[in-house]
This record gives C-alpha cells, structure tokens and sequence, in this order.
C-alpha cells in the first residue's frame, strides 16, 4: 500500500514538472511563467483541484509513442477566485510545444462540459505552438470539439481567454469565440496566418509583433480586449475582472460590501460640460466619479476611442457603462465604436448585467470609407443591441444627442427604462447650424438672417426641454445628483423582468 | 463704516479680502471676465459684475471698466487686492476724481516708490540701508562698466521698470557688462517699453527679507515684524515664512525702524512692504517697497494676530490706526508654501485645465485672520474649487497653503502633513517640490539663500527618493491596507460555503527599489506589520477606495495619497510618486521572474504635451531642424501651442498629421 501512495506521489511530481527543468527555465528566460506557476497566480491559494493529470496521448505515428508525457500539453481543472467557482484551462508551453492534440483538446473539453453543467466561468490561458502535426486530423478534430463548446457555452457561462504566448492558425477561433481576450505585452501574439505565409502569398515583409502582437490586436484591430505589461499583472487583473462577473446567466450579479455613499454628491460635475459646445471633456471623469470607489475596469481602452466600454459598480453591484468620448472624432458613432459597444451590450444582456449609457453624440461619422465599409449595416449592430436588451437599462444624456445616434444610444424609444438629461443637453435631428442651412436655404446669403435663424433652432432645440415635454426624458436632473439618481434607478429595476416573444434567435444584421 | 466695497480683482486675493469685509459686516462687489464667470470670488461676493474679455489688458487693468463697474453698483472704496492696478497711480487718481476710497496708500506715495530710482534715493534720505550703487540713469556700456569698476565686483544691471527677472544681470567682469548691459536694456524695452537701466552692488549669500508696515496717514504706523522670502525661483516666491529664521532683534527692529522712517517720509497710509536684501553677515540693503497687500501677507497675520486686510479697510475709511507699536507681539512660526499651477517634472511648465480633483487639506476652524492662534492652524487661501479651470490668462498661482506652529520646526511638520493632504488632479502643479523643500536639510536647518532652489536643483526637480525608515513606514501601512482591500474582494457574493479565499498573514511589499517582507497580526482597531522583526502599528480609518490615507504608522501620523493598481498602490507622499506592491511570498516570488521593461527611450521624440489635436507639423522626414525651430502646432482648448525643437537633429520620422487627436505623450516626432 505505501509503494503504491509513493508511486502516486512521484508520478505527480513528475507531471508537475511538465516538459523539466530545462523547459522551464527556457520558459521563463523569455519572461513567461510555467501554465502550473500562472494558475497559481489566477486562483486563490490551493484553491486548484486538478483533472486529468495523467492523460497522455494515443499516437503512434513519427514515433510519437515514445514520448508520452502525463497532462499532455495542457494543465486542466477548477478552483476560486475569491471564493467563487471557475474552470481554468492552462496550456503548457514546455510539453511539445503545448501543441494541441486529441487528447490535449479533450481535457479541455471536458472542463468546458463540467463548467456548462455546473455554471461557472472558463478561463483558458493560451500558449501553444499550435496543431500537433503528428496527430493530422485527430488534433483539428479536437480543436473543432473545443469551438462547439465555445459556442454551445457562449452566453451561457462568461468564457474568457488569455493569450500568454502563441496562438496562431485555427488555435485562435476559440479565443475569439470567447467574450473576452486578454494579451501579454510582447510575449504573445495571435495571427490567422504568421509573417512566413504573409510572406509568401503577399511578399509583405512583417514581425509576428507587429502582425499579432499585443499592440496591434488593441489598437488596430480590437480583437484584444486589453494588454497587460507581464503574465503576473494580466493574471491579477482577470482576477478582477471575474469580481465584476456573474458565474452564469442565470446568476445574479456580483455584489460586495462598498464603502462609497450611493447618494454622494459631486459638485464638480455641473462644470464638466464645457460652455462652449466643441469643446471637448473628458467623460471618464463622469463615470470614476459616478461609480463606487471610482473603479472602472475598462475594455478595449485603446480601440475606437470615442465610445467607452467597461465595469463599474453602484451600491457594490456590476454595472455595464457605455459611453460617447468627446475627447475622441467628439464622441461620434462610427464602424469600430458601435462594433466595439454593440459586442459589450449583448455581453451584459446576455449576463443579466445592467446598462449604464452615458451620451453625448453629435451623430454618425460621415465619410465614403465609413460607407464603404459597411456603417449602415454596423451601426445597427448597436441599434439592434440596444433594443433586444431586457436588462434594466438607464441613460444619461449630458450634451448632444442628435439625430439618429441619439435613437441609438439607449434611447426610450429602445425601450430605456429611465432616460435622464442634463440641462446642458440638445436633443435634436441635427446641430443648429446644419439645421438652419437645410431650413432656409432661401436665405442662405444673409448672415444676418442665418444668424437669427440659427439663435431661434436653438432656444428651441439646445435643450433637454422639448424631448421632456414629449417623456422622451423621464427627467432632467442635475450633473451633482448624477451618481444617486442612477443608482436609485438601478436600485428600482432589480426585479426587473421582460420577456421576448419565442424564436430560434434573432436576426441581428451581422 | 464702508456699506460696500468693490473688489478690483480676481482669484485667492479677492476671495481673502471678501472674507474680511464679510466679517466687517460691508457687501462686496466682486468683478470678473468671461474666463472668470464662474469663478470662486464671483460665488462669494454680494454682487459681481462683468468686466469684458478674459485677457487682463480688456479687463482687470482697464480703469475705465472698474469705474464703471463702482458706478453701477455704487461702491464707495476699492480694494484692489495685490498686481493689476494695485500700484497703478492712474488708478488711485481716477478713484479720487470720483469720490470713491482706495484701500491703499496715496497716489504720492504709490508713485514715489513706483520707480527704482527714485524710491532708492529717498530711501537714502531717510535713512534707510541701501546697496552701493549708481543711483543716476546710465547711457551706455562704457559707462555701465566705469560705474561698475567703482562699486566693485560683482555688480547687478537692472531695469528701472523691471520686475520679474526680466531686464536683470548679473556681471563678474568686464566683459559680462558689456554684454549683459545691452542685453538687459534690450529686454527692459521689450517688456516694459522703458529702457532705463542702474547698476548696483550684486550682494553675495542673498536672502530676501521684508518688513511688513501699517500706517495711517495721521503719523502713526507700526512695523509687523519681517517675512523671508528666500525659497524663489527665477525671482518667483514659492515659500515664505515669519519670522525669519536668520533674523535677531536688534536686526529685526533696526529694519523694522528705518522701514517705518521710509514709510513717515512718503506720507504713508495702509499696509506696504519694505523688502530688503540681507547679506551673509546681516548687512540689510533697501530694495524697494511694495505699496499694496503683499501675496504672502497671511504668515504675518498668523504671527501677529492682526487682520491687515480689516486695516487698510479701516485706515481708508480715515480711522485713526488702532495698533501701537508695543502691541505688536510676534506668536510662533507661520509658513505659507504657494501652489502653483506648473509642473515640476516638465522644468516648471505652466499647467492649464480642469481641476478634476481639488480638496485642500481641512482648514482649522474658527481660524480667522486677526486670530491670535493657540494650537496648530493649517490656512489656505484660493481662488479656485474642483471641476475648476486654471486658465492660461492669469498668474497660475492657485492656492496660498500656511500652517502655524509654536515653533518653526513645528509649523514645517504642520506643513509637510497639509501638503500630503492637499488633493490636486486634473493638471500638473507642484505639491511635490513643496513637499521635498519641507524635508530639505538646508530649508530645515533655516540655512538658505535666494539662490536655494538654483543651487539645490540645478538641473530641474525629479522628484524625492525616500530614505528605508521611510519607505518601511509606508511598506507597512501598504501592507495593511492592501489586507483590508483583499479580504473586503473575498466577500463577493457567489461565493462557495465553506471554500471562502483565506487571506493570509504574510506579504512581501516592493516599492522604490526596496523590498520588505511583512507579517500582519490584526484586531479590531489595527494592524501589527512586523518588518525585519520591527513592529510597526499601523492605525487608520483608511477603507478602500479612499484617495486620502493618514496612518498612524507606531504613533507617527503619514499622510498617503493614494490611487490603485495591480497588486497594490500608487502612493504620494513627502514629493515621492511610488508605486507599490504588495503581493504573497508566492506571488512576488513569480514576480521576480518577470522581466523589467524599461520605458522607452523619449530624448530623441518631439512628445505631445497635453491632449489635442494636431493642427500643422512644420517639418518632412529627413528635416534638419535647428534648436528652437517650430516642429508642430497643438491645438488644446482652442489654444494653439508651437512645439519647437530642444536640440539641433534631424527628423527621421513623423507619426501624426493635421487633425490626429493625441494624448499626451503620444509621439509625434522622431530623432535620429
């Protein structure tokens, strides 16, 4: 009996050293940590319960049974954070490559299905040189199992990924399949196709950096939804991205005990729209000073600017906050934002969370490349977000809200549970002085008569007044009043429950 | 009494006299430009009234719009605070042609101590110390340098009408004279439109000490005891104290004497200031006298229990003086450190915007000027309130911060603790260079000349380190605090029964280079933090969240500013700007294994100053461009600032066109 609970015991060790020592000092010459070392960091102390420790793979071929290392490439299994239930995938890097075979796809898998059935969050962190090639199809069947359990999970249980090193080829339709992709500054990259084929088929010369890297994947493309300086940093901020998180869709959001006055009044805030309406303001100031403890934990920070996305809390609870930036193109909507906004609302919806709009939109961005590049048909991604969202949805309008970005941006007309605006707010078809040019026309030539024109559109329209007077606003309220108006709205809609009619799912112009 | 005075000002001057005449039971008019339409002093006043566009010259020193700013309110005296038309002579005439009072001195003796010249030969005949010097107007270089020969080297060449700095030199020889002469009369006529220069002895181991004095008019007057003012940059106050730690009493009451003879000889009525230059061996020399209320007025009103701005309301209103010069007791040690909007880190550079954030540490209750005050007083006089904005149109001084000790150590720990208490966001400013010249040996020991901040930070102000009994003290309370922030994250909602995070007793705390291994013991009121087996109790009301920490750390108060990240804090606090980690041995262990990346390389890029949008880049890739040449244009709040090369290089590269929006520090151009 005690040989055999030795032999358990040194077997372990053996699998706990993954690829050895060699492997692993190569693993962290290159700044990365070991898949064990980094699901240390991502859940609480010994909270880790591991699975399939002993898999190995089933090939035979280019004399693969020879080498049959135990966990297979990838470490698999659950723990907490902060007490919470998660399952976490961590590919191993130093095991061939953490290249992913039948096997290796199958633990994966399995976690997936036991995090589907008992509804927690799945966490894969990402390092992998890719396919086994050994294994030829058994390993892109594996990879294909994976991505229907991807979507089988997707709204389901939040899914998110971190890619830790490579992810190339088909690897990377998972993560993309997942709500959310974080990146590790200059150590991970993740590409269709890498620099060699680009190479051939193009004759463009580029770095895997500069192709998949953490940079370009943030900034240029937005397939990344933040990058974080090492694997330490990345894996303490998911941490605290899952203390935003409901488990599933059928748990409530996360509260915890706050230590900030839901009914706070900041002053300052009645200064922060600027007298002069082109001027730009910084409208992340109104949503640290609107949230508990001024934290918000911000998505894709660094991709179309001029809408903010992320997580706040009021009264301990997660909220979704959508806002136009002024500081960026003045905030307007265009292809990247309302993709960038539109992903995040039917995140929340999907996940109970509720809504937090916060505008100031002077209207689409014109232009033959937004056009071309499809506006119409990404605009109404939000649109169409918005509208299909059940979960309590409240509003702010703090400047302009023109034209048919202000029907966009959570208006009561998409069903806003509570639409609020600021005295500083226009809510109008267009600008005073677009609309003057269109009005009269006739008496285009006279400044004079323009002048008065456009002085009369705007004691008409460059006010919140006319959308109240209508109920378009539920109220128009004071900047310093901001945060505890909102958090009563919130507070009122807890209960809130709204049915849709039945259909296989929706049509969303995609 | 006075009914109602108007206030021809703006900003902490303004707000400070409006206080007194509140407390004096007189309405007060304030005034303002459209910058200014939503300024603290307008909230304040009784009444305000609108004087034009921002820029001073359309506003706040038009004559014409003050006067009819009286007649339209019916004001009947003027406070004009200190700068704008404080010694403006017109001024006073024109308040006099209309019957209305001006809360200051005599037109005469406005005028009389408004030129250097002149003010230095009567206060000669009225026996006052002065700096060897050549009194007369000098024609030309030839002349400069015979006249310097006789008072001896080094020599000072200044403008007549200067101020500022601007049309000053000093000469060691010769050859210095004559360029510096043309130099500076050059200057004299560019920024005053008068080019009349004097020379004069260059004094060694300067400090700038001033005689506050209180007259009048009816032959009675008082001196106040002194202010030094020695902490200056580029002629600039930025700390001043009373007393004078370098000061005794025959000192104190020879300069006190013969500033009150000065003041008797021109027929003085109101507050003024003698300001003098104190050598190495407390030889005093006249430099001029300031007829108005000087900015650092209020640490002679903490000393003395006198509210000088109640004086010169009363003294205009033809009151006899009610102070004799035996009732002048000096109490304490008052020092005032004025912030600025510049930013250290940036050589100083004028900072513009929205004050996001803006809470001044608590003020002492029931302190009023005229108080004579008995325990620890922290005073801050502003003009401004958070979602402010620090305009580009005025003085960037934003908030006068005093603190009050009986003693002068003790008023310097009053002060490092308010300045660790003073929120600023929003735009850079320089709470931290207040703070590191708070904890600066030579500032301390009271050993300073006005050459303080040139000699000590020849090279600009990089921010302080902080020594390890320091930086443990900080570890520790870090430590706690990261604790309590950790165990509030385990009391999420959702949790598994009976599976809660456990947190543990044991952290490792990283901050400026140090590292220190930390045990925590807690209970209901605090945290042991046993450091290299030191106990340290950390005591705070500290939740998380809060911008502001005050830990007792064993008994001694520190005060955190503190922000979030990763794993810890930001933390800033005695002019230090840390970051600090605390993490579990086994998280900083894997740490450790990250590699450290250092941040990219700046010297050699053109960088965004602030937020904006480009507007023009002057130059192409592979430009020459030569030191001082307009690289590109910002526009930031409808201001558009020419970004101009430091050094001579040549472009390798161009990153933004007209109409990219930039961040700051975003590159815009690259250096070979």
């Amino acid at each position: 009996m005690k040989d055999i609970l030795t032999e358990l015991e040194s077997r372990r060790t053996e699998a706990r050293l993954g690829g050895g020592q060699r492997r692993i000092d190569a693993q962290h010459a290159k700044g990365k940590l070991t898949a064990r070392e980094r699901i240390e960091l991502l859940l609480d102390d010994s909270s880790f319960e591991e699975s399939d420790t002993f898999v190995a793979h089933r090939a035979t071929d280019f004399g693969m049974d020879k080498e049959r290392p135990a966990g297979d490439g990838v470490v698999t299994g659950w723990g907490t954070i902060n007490g919470r239930l998660v399952y976490v995938f961590s590919q191993d890097f130093t095991v061939m490559g953490g290249s992913v075979s039948e096997t290796h796809a199958a633990k994966i898998v399995k976690i997936q299905d036991m995090a589907m059935q008992n509804g927690a969050p799945v966490i894969g962190l990402n390092d992998s040189g890719g396919a086994r090639i050994q294994e030829g199809v058994m390993s892109l069947a594996g990879y294909g199992d994976v991505f229907q359990r991807n979507i089988d999970a997707s709204g389901v249980i939040p899914q998110i990924s971190v890619i830790m090193g490579p992810c190339a080829g088909g690897a990377v339709y998972s993560p993309a399949m997942t709500d959310f992709i974080f990146m590790v500054k200059d150590s991970s990259y993740m590409f269709v196709t890498g620099p060699d084929v680009v190479k051939t088929v193009t004759n463009e010369v580029v770095t895997a950096e500069e192709l998949g890297g953490a940079s370009a994947h943030t900034k240029k493309s937005g397939v990344a939804d933040a990058a974080f300086e090492n694997d330490v940093e990345a894996l303490a901020e998911v941490r605290r991205l899952v203390d935003f998180l409901p488990l599933n869709n059928q748990a409530r959001v996360p509260v915890r005990p706050f230590f900030d006055d839901p009914g706070r009044i900041e002053d300052s805030l009645d200064t922060l729209v600027p007298d002069n309406p082109n001027m730009p303001y910084d409208m992340k100031e109104l949503i640290e000073k609107l949230a508990d403890e001024g934290d918000f934990f911000e998505l894709q920070a660094d991709y179309a600017g001029n809408i903010l996305t992320g997580f706040i809390r009021l009264e301990g609870r997660t909220v979704g906050v959508v806002a136009n930036q002024p500081m960026v193109l003045a905030g307007c909507l265009d292809i990247d934002s309302s993709r960038k906004a539109a992903k995040f609302v039917r995140f929340c919806d999907a996940f109970d969370i509720p809504l937090l709009t916060l505008v100031d939109v002077p209207g689409f961005l014109p232009g033959t490349s937004q056009e071309y590049g499809g506006v119409i048909k990404h605009g109404a991604k939000l649109l169409f977000a918005y509208g299909e969202a059940t979960v309590p949805k409240v509003t702010v309008i703090t400047r302009k809200a023109y034209g048919g970005a202000y029907v966009v941006m959570a208006s009561k007309h998409l069903a806003g549970d509570f639409n609020y605006a600021w005295p500083t707010s226009e809510i109008a078809v267009m600008g005073s002085k677009g609309a003057v040019e269109i009005l009269y026309r006739s008496e285009f030539g006279d400044a004079d008569k323009i002048a008065a024109r456009t002085a009369d559109y705007e004691d008409r329209f460059a006010n919140p007044f006319v959308a109240a007077e209508k109920g378009f606003i539920d109220e128009v309220i004071m900047p310093h009043s901001t945060r505890k108006r909102v958090a009563r709205a919130f507070a009122s809609l807890r209960q809130k429950r709204q049915e849709r009619p039945w259909r296989k799912h929706d049509t969303i112009p995609l | 009494m006075f009914k109602k005075i108007l206030i021809a000002n703006r900003g902490e001057i303004a707000c400070r006299v409006i206080k007194t005449a509140r407390k004096m039971g007189i309405a007060t008019v304030a005034v303002y430009s459209d910058a200014d339409r939503n300024a603290l002093h307008v909230q304040m006043a009784d009444e305000a009234v609108h004087i034009g566009p921002p820029p001073a010259n359309q506003s706040y020193i038009v004559i014409d719009k003050i006067m009819e700013a009286i007649e339209a309110t019916g004001a009947e005296a003027v406070h004009p605070g200190y700068g704008f038309l404080s010694e403006n002579p017109k001024f006073a005439e024109a308040l006099e042609a209309a019957g209305v009072a001006f809360i200051g001195p005599p037109k005469g003796a406005i005028e009389a101590m408004g030129d250097k010249i002149t003010s230095k030969k009567i206060a000669q005949d009225a026996g006052v110390s002065t700096v060897p010097g050549h009194m007369g107007l000098i024609e030309d270089a030839d002349e400069a340098l015979r006249i310097s020969e006789d008072i001896g080297f080094p020599v000072m060449l200044k403008a007549s009408a200067g101020g500022g700095g601007k049309g000053m030199r000093i000469a060691w020889n010769a050859d210095e004279v004559r360029e510096g002469f043309q130099a500076s009369k050059n200057e004299a006529a560019s920024s005053f439109g008068d080019d009349r220069m004097f020379i004069e002895k260059f004094v060694t181991q300067p400090r700038h000490i001033e005689i506050q004095v209180l007259c009048d008019g009816q032959g009675n007057g008082v001196y106040l005891g002194e202010r030094e003012c020695s902490i200056q940059r580029r002629n600039q106050k930025v700390v001043e104290e009373a007393p004078s730690p370098f000061l005794d009493e025959e000192t104190r009451r020879a300069m006190g004497e013969q500033s009150l003879a000065l003041a008797h000889a021109v027929g003085y009525a109101s507050a003024g200031t003698v300001e003098f230059i104190v050598d190495g061996d407390r030889n005093f020399y006249f430099l001029e006298m300031n007829t108005r209320l000087q900015v650092e007025h209020p640490v002679t009103e903490l000393i003395t229990g006198v509210d000088l701005v109640e004086h010169m309301i009363r003294v205009a209103y033809g009151e006899t003086l009610s102070l004799a010069q035996g009732d002048v007791k000096l109490n304490g040690w008052a020092i005032e450190s004025r912030l600025y909007a510049e930013d250290p880190y940036r050589g100083f550079l004028p900072s513009i915007g929205r004050l996001t954030r803006y809470r001044p540490p608590e003020e002492t209750p029931d302190y009023l000027p005229g108080v004579v005050p008995q325990a620890p007083v922290v005073r801050n006089d502003t003009g401004v309130y958070e979602g402010g904005e620090i305009s580009m149109y005025y003085d960037p001084m934003i908030a006068k911060l005093c603190t009050w000790g009986p003693s002068r150590a003790e008023a310097i720990e009053g002060m490092r603790q308010a300045l660790d208490g003073f929120e600023v966001e929003g735009i850079g400013h320089n709470l931290p260079f207040l703070s590191a010249v708070m904890d600066h040996p030579k500032f301390v020991s009271g050993d300073m000349t006005t050459a303080f901040i040139a000699e000590e930070y020849p090279d600009g102000f990089e921010g302080v380190t902080l020594d390890e009994t320091e930086l443990r003290r900080i570890a520790a309370a870090c430590a706690a605090m990261h604790r309590v922030a950790e165990i509030r994250r385990t009391r999420v909602s959702g949790r598994m029964d009976n599976h809660e995070r456990k947190v543990g007793k044991g952290w490792v705390v990283t901050l400026g280079g140090a590292r220190f291994e930390a045990r925590i013991e807690a209970d209901r009121d605090g945290a042991d933090v046993t450091i290299d087996g030191e106990i340290l109790r950390c005591e705070s009301a500290w939740t998380p969240g809060d911008t502001l920490a005050r830990v007792a750390v064993s008994g001694e108060v520190i005060v955190l500013k503190v922000g979030k990240i990763t794993q810890g804090f930001r933390v800033r606090t005695r002019g230090a700007d840390l970051r600090v980690h605390v993490r579990t041995p086994r998280q900083a262990e894997l740490a450790a294994l990250m590699p450290e990346k250092l941040p990219p390389d700046t010297s050699k890029m053109l960088l965004c100053p602030m937020p904006g949008l480009i507007v023009r880049v002057d130059v192409a890739e592979g430009d020459e461009v030569q030191e001082g040449q307009a690289l590109a244009v910002v526009e930031a709040m409808k201001m558009e600032n020419i970004l101009r090369a430091e050094k001579k290089g040549r472009v390798s590269k161009v990153n933004a066109a007209p109409g990219d929006s930039l961040a700051v520090d975003d590159v815009i151009l690259e250096f070979e």
